[in-house]
């Protein structure tokens, strides 16, 4: 039983008080760039997820409290959460840095 | 020795000789003392034979000291209050309590099953693959039945339970489990920090096994320290002090659940209305488990006779409960502490002799042990166990010489007794520490797994860490509840150490009617493990699934270690290379009542109703379930049964009027100044373009363009739309919109409110609805021009502020009604008085969906089964070509749904009009003889139409649209029914109804 913390509104709880969303940071072709989407990006985005051994970032929901979505990165092997933030924001700068596989491609061009 | 009172003169420091205690066993009346448990009392009458082992039969008795105990399971209780399966070395003994022995027929001296012990040469490792398989249909008519009756455990309880049950969640600093000598040190130096302290123990006093157990602390003797120590803690402030209350389950970031057993032991509780069980659920910043440690049997010939216990269990019968395990006993060990066992033994007037596998028995223990009388032999061990007819009480050993590793016996003699307490070791209580993914290791000093790390913040100390002296199990549990205090002292004699005994030799050649039981509860011998490994199940994992080695209710307590070592002999690899299996949760079982807690039967799932739930159940509405919603079925009048009832209020509505309560229809309040960009976006078809005061019809797509939800929304004003969402969807489509607008459409200015409770939704729908309404004074216009179909005004009807949307979901002239919802109930009653001229009848669900089937109307989750598209339910029209994105767009263009052969939605006409099609059939290319046949589609609504006197249907057939006019087959049991593929619009095609 996950202990989870909102971000939003600070609320701490298990996590049957919190609704798991999958993975993170899940680009919507259509929303981006919706003229040319070819059938294999809609299959990425739609079915493809990052499954790794380790840091992850994934997407939850403050189901009993607030009602918001938000981020959290967590270890898939310890199950540590490392951080939770925004929707809208990308994980803190160093757990960008530490990301590895998928997950640091899909950083490589969002560090500042 | 059966049938002889067992009880010793004196001696017993948890029963209270004073207060006689009246039970039953097996219908037998019998009597004991407070304190004593259902196993001390039963032995204490003469009874030794507990029941019958699971597969073989064998007769069983009492093996172990607590929780670990695998073969004296019995059912305690009554009729409803009847529970099965408990071991009975935990069940304390009341006044009155009724206990039954399990897994045996006729009668538990004289079982039939017990032929399996016979016939266990069919019944190896496996048997369920190898013998009982020809001929094949046997199978399931009679091995499988037959089986099932002889192999099982105890019965259900019969009838409703009639307790009461409870959850509570917690948070503490500090969570020490168990309350031995280390968890009570633990919690008291937790508690000296000042934390929030819970300690926890499944025994009804604390003190662990200090009341079996050597020496002394800061010279006090252990109990008297350990009850010193627990009245301390039940005094501080910031300790809570659980008894009767076992940990079952370690899960993660240090969240644990605790059964705590509130009245089992006191039926005066229960009848006050107490509850029975708790069920804790407990989030700690640091766990401390000080749970001890499990005695392990030894693997010797017939090893599971009645009379034949842990070393430990034989020692507690005469320490705590003043009750003799015989008169003549040996004790069978590899290590010292079985010595306290034998020194008791011979303190409370018990013959017994020790036999002791090492190649020497020296020491402290065996020094004192053979100053006081005891016969000691060091390099033997038993070989043989001779009991009286039908295996029910030993009466003589064999003792042979041993050398470590020796596998056949050379030679031996025979010895009279009438019990053995064995001890091969003790294995530390891991099952909390791995239940989450905690490392162990191996000891080669215990033979046995100690903990090694773990991600969570839980420590473990005393024996559950591996530490077994007095002196060292005392710092480490200061040290683990972080006490910056100093230990106190203990004086305890030292211990040698123990040395591995896997496999005593049996009399004879190997095997031969000899069974060295690994796993007593689920009969696994050490033979079946090497059967295993011979046939090919090398991973320890495989052995314990092929052989069920471990997997019965006690999870392997006194089996894992044990089996280990035997296949660690039988591949010559070290313990550890072959690893260890996996604990699961719980630890010991724990009750149905306790998970429920008090959400049972109205607050299992609580309902919803209407505003106008108590009109419906007053006019005789049968109920149905929409989700958490009651809604009125149909409204039988006398004489009626719902089929008529339901075709009456259908011609009701085609040819007067009917009411419905729409209530639970989904209402969701959009609004903002890009509310209607945003509906563009989750909506296929536009809503920017919809005017003030206008509805439109609206589809929705989820992202991998198949059909989530339908309905109407309105246009109350430029920036404020009112959605009507499915009765099931309204939640999730709110939660769907949040979605959308917090994570991916962030700059969009909306507020999403669901406000489908706060408004009371009535349909009146019929050729004379008009006519009702205009009786209800409206202050509204109320023609087609002023108010045409799909259509919207505000205003009030009388005294009601309403919102009346003018929409049809059965093709006749309609009307939506919305009051707030506190008024509903009102207004209804003045439609229901004002509608009586004009032959108003209520109509229900049934009836909505006849009427909305009749006129091809699709219902999300009928017609739709999450993986259809709006193009194959012929709505293509609904899906906007101009617009640039919303959901669902792209996905919809992926050439595979736009691949031919797809499934399109069609009307049915069988060629029988008395014919209505069961729901769900299936038509097929051909009908043959019999399956399989390739299916063409299946129906997805289908009723007796009244106002077309014939059956009508809905199907999604394969190319459906191209085969208006075919006929098409659906093979059903016993008859074939023939369908005519037509258009699912069956009434008023051209609309010209809902117009008027």
């Amino acid at each position: 039983m996950l202990l989870i913390k909102c971000p939003v509104c600070g609320a701490e709880g298990d996590e049957t008080d919190f609704h798991a969303g999958g993975q993170a940071h899940v680009r919507r072709p259509a929303t981006h760039d919706s003229a040319n989407i070819t059938d294999e990006h809609q299959r990425d985005y739609l079915f493809v997820r990052f499954n790794p051994m380790g840091l992850h970032f994934e997407r939850w929901r403050c189901d009993r409290g607030c009602g918001k979505w938000f981020h959290a990165a967590r270890d898939t092997v310890s199950m540590e959460f490392k951080a939770f933030y925004g929707i809208t924001e990308l994980p803190p700068a160093p757990l960008m840095e530490q990301a590895k596989g998928p997950w640091a491609e899909y950083f490589a061009d969002k560090k500042t | 020795m059966s049938g002889k009172p067992y009880r010793l003169a004196q001696g017993g420091s948890l029963i209270d000789r004073a207060k006689t205690v009246h039970f039953s066993f097996d219908g037998k009346p019998m009597t004991g003392f407070v304190g004593d448990t259902v196993a001390s009392a039963v032995m204490a009458n003469g009874q030794r034979l507990f029941g019958r082992s699971f597969k073989y039969h064998r007769a069983r008795g009492v093996v172990g000291v607590g929780a670990e105990e695998m073969n004296a399971l019995v059912g305690v209780g009554d009729g409803a209050r009847h529970e099965p399966n408990l071991r009975a070395t935990q069940v304390e003994l009341h006044d009155g309590l009724t206990a039954v022995s399990q897994n045996r027929w006729p009668s538990l001296a004289l079982d039939i099953g017990s032929i399996g012990n016979k016939l266990s040469r069919l019944l190896p490792s496996g048997f369920y693959y190898k013998t009982f398989m020809w001929p094949r249909s046997f199978w399931k008519h009679i091995y499988e039945p037959l089986i099932r009756r002889s192999a099982g455990l105890g019965h259900a309880p019969e009838g409703r339970d009639p307790d009461t049950y409870e959850q509570i969640q917690v948070h503490c600093d500090v969570l020490v489990i168990g309350a031995g000598v280390a968890g009570l040190a633990a919690a008291e130096a937790a508690a000296a920090s000042g934390g929030r302290v819970i300690i926890a123990d499944e025994n009804p006093r604390f003190g662990g096994l200090a009341n079996i157990a050597a020496g002394s602390i800061d010279g006090q003797p252990q109990t008297e320290w350990v009850g010193t120590k627990a009245a301390l803690l039940a005094d501080a402030e910031n300790v809570h002090v659980l008894t009767r209350t076992t940990a079952i389950n370690h899960a993660h970031h240090n969240h644990l659940m605790l059964f705590e057993r509130l009245a089992d032991h006191d039926p005066a509780l229960l009848a006050a209305g107490a509850p029975r069980h708790r069920l804790w659920k407990v989030r700690a910043r640091q766990v401390v488990l000080a749970t001890g440690a499990i005695e392990r049997p030894i693997a010797f010939a017939n090893n599971d006779r009645p009379g034949i216990m842990l070393a430990s269990a034989a020692r507690a019968m005469i320490k705590r409960y003043g009750v003799a395990p015989g008169v003549q006993g040996v004790v069978f060990t590899n290590n010292d502490d079985a010595y306290l066992t034998a020194l008791s033994l011979k303190a409370a007037g018990i013959g017994v002799r020790v036999v002791d596998s090492r190649a020497r028995a020296e020491g402290a223990l065996a020094d004192e042990a053979r100053n006081a009388g005891i016969d000691v032999q060091a390099s033997s061990v038993i070989s043989a166990v001779h009991t009286t007819l039908g295996g029910l009480n030993v009466d003589s050993v064999k003792i042979a010489a041993y050398r470590r590793g020796q596998g056949r016996v050379i030679s031996e003699r025979q010895a009279d007794c009438d019990f053995i307490a064995m001890s091969g070791g003790w294995n530390p209580a891991l099952h909390l520490w791995c239940h989450n993914g905690g490392k162990i290791k191996f000891d080669q000093s215990l033979q046995s797994f100690r903990p090694d790390h773990h991600r969570d913040a839980i420590v473990a100390v005393g024996a559950a860490n591996g530490t077994f002296a007095l002196n060292d199990i005392l710092a480490e549990a200061y040290a683990g509840g972080k006490s910056k205090r100093k230990a106190p002292k203990a004086q305890q004699s030292e211990q040698k150490p123990l040395e591995p005994l896997w496999f005593a030799p049996a009399t004879g050649k190997y095997n031969e009617g000899n069974k060295h039981f690994i796993d007593f509860q689920n009969d696994v011998t050490a033979a079946d493990l090497e059967l295993a490994q011979r046939e090919g199940y090398e991973s320890v994992e495989h052995t314990k699934r092929y052989t069920t080695y471990g997997m019965a209710t006690d999870q392997g307590k006194t089996s894992n270690i044990n089996g280990l070592g035997v296949l660690s002999e039988a591949t010559g690899k070290a313990i550890p290379e072959i690893g260890t299996t996996t604990f699961r949760p719980p630890y010991t079982p724990f009750s149905f009542g306790s998970i429920a807690g008090v959400l049972t039967k109205p607050l299992f799932l609580p309902v919803r109703r209407t505003a106008i739930y108590e009109w419906h159940v007053e006019n005789g509405a049968i109920f149905e379930p929409v989700g958490q919603w009651r809604r009125a079925y149909t409204y039988p009048r006398a004489g009626e049964d719902k089929h008529s009832s339901i075709n009456r209020e259908i011609l009701c509505v085609r040819n007067k009027v009917g009411l419905l309560d729409a209530s639970t229809l989904g209402k969701i309040e959009i609004k903002g100044p890009d509310a209607a960009e945003f509906l563009d976006r989750i909506y296929t078809n536009t809503f920017s373009t919809l005017k003030v005061g206008r509805c439109r019809y609206g589809l929705m797509m989820n992202e991998l363009g198949f059909l989530t939800d339908d309905g109407v929304t309105v246009r109350l004003a430029e920036d404020h739309f009112l959605m009507h969402t499915t009765s099931g969807g309204a939640d999730r489509i709110a939660a769907w919109l949040e979605e959308w607008l917090q994570s991916e459409w962030t700059h969009y200015r909306v507020f999403v409110t669901p406000v489908t409770e706060q408004w009371a939704q009535f349909a009146i729908a019929g050729p004379k609805a008009r006519d009702v309404l205009a009786k209800l004074s409206p202050d509204f216009d109320l023609s087609n021009e002023a108010l045409p179909h799909m259509s919207f005004r505000e205003g009030k009807l009388g005294r009601y502020p309403v919102r009346v949307y003018r929409i049809s979901f059965s093709g006749e002239l309609s009307y939506e009604v919305a009051a707030p919802a506190n008024l509903g109930r009102g207004l209804w009653n003045e439609i229901v008085a004002a509608g009586e001229e004009f032959g108003l009848e209520p109509y229900g669900t049934e009836a909505l969906h006849v009427l909305r089937a009749e006129k091809g109307y699709i219902v999300v989750g009928d017609e739709t089964d999450g993986t259809t598209t709006p193009i194959d339910v012929g709505l293509e029209g609904l899906v906007s070509k101009k617009k640039a994105d919303f959901l669902g767009k792209r996905s919809l263009e992926q050439s595979h749904l736009k691949a031919p052969g797809r499934k399109q939605l069609v009307g049915l006409l069988t060629e029988d009009p008395n014919e209505v099609l069961p729901d769900g059939a299936h038509a097929v290319k051909t009908v043959k003889d019999k399956p399989p046949m390739e299916t063409v589609g299946h129906v997805t609504s289908t009723y007796h139409s009244p106002t077309l006197s014939r059956s009508i249907a809905m199907a999604l057939i394969q190319n459906g649209r191209a085969r208006m006019g075919e006929t098409v087959s659906f093979p059903l049991e016993g008859k074939i029914i023939r369908a005519k593929i037509v258009d699912p619009v069956f009434y008023d095609k051209e609309g010209t109804k809902q117009n008027v």
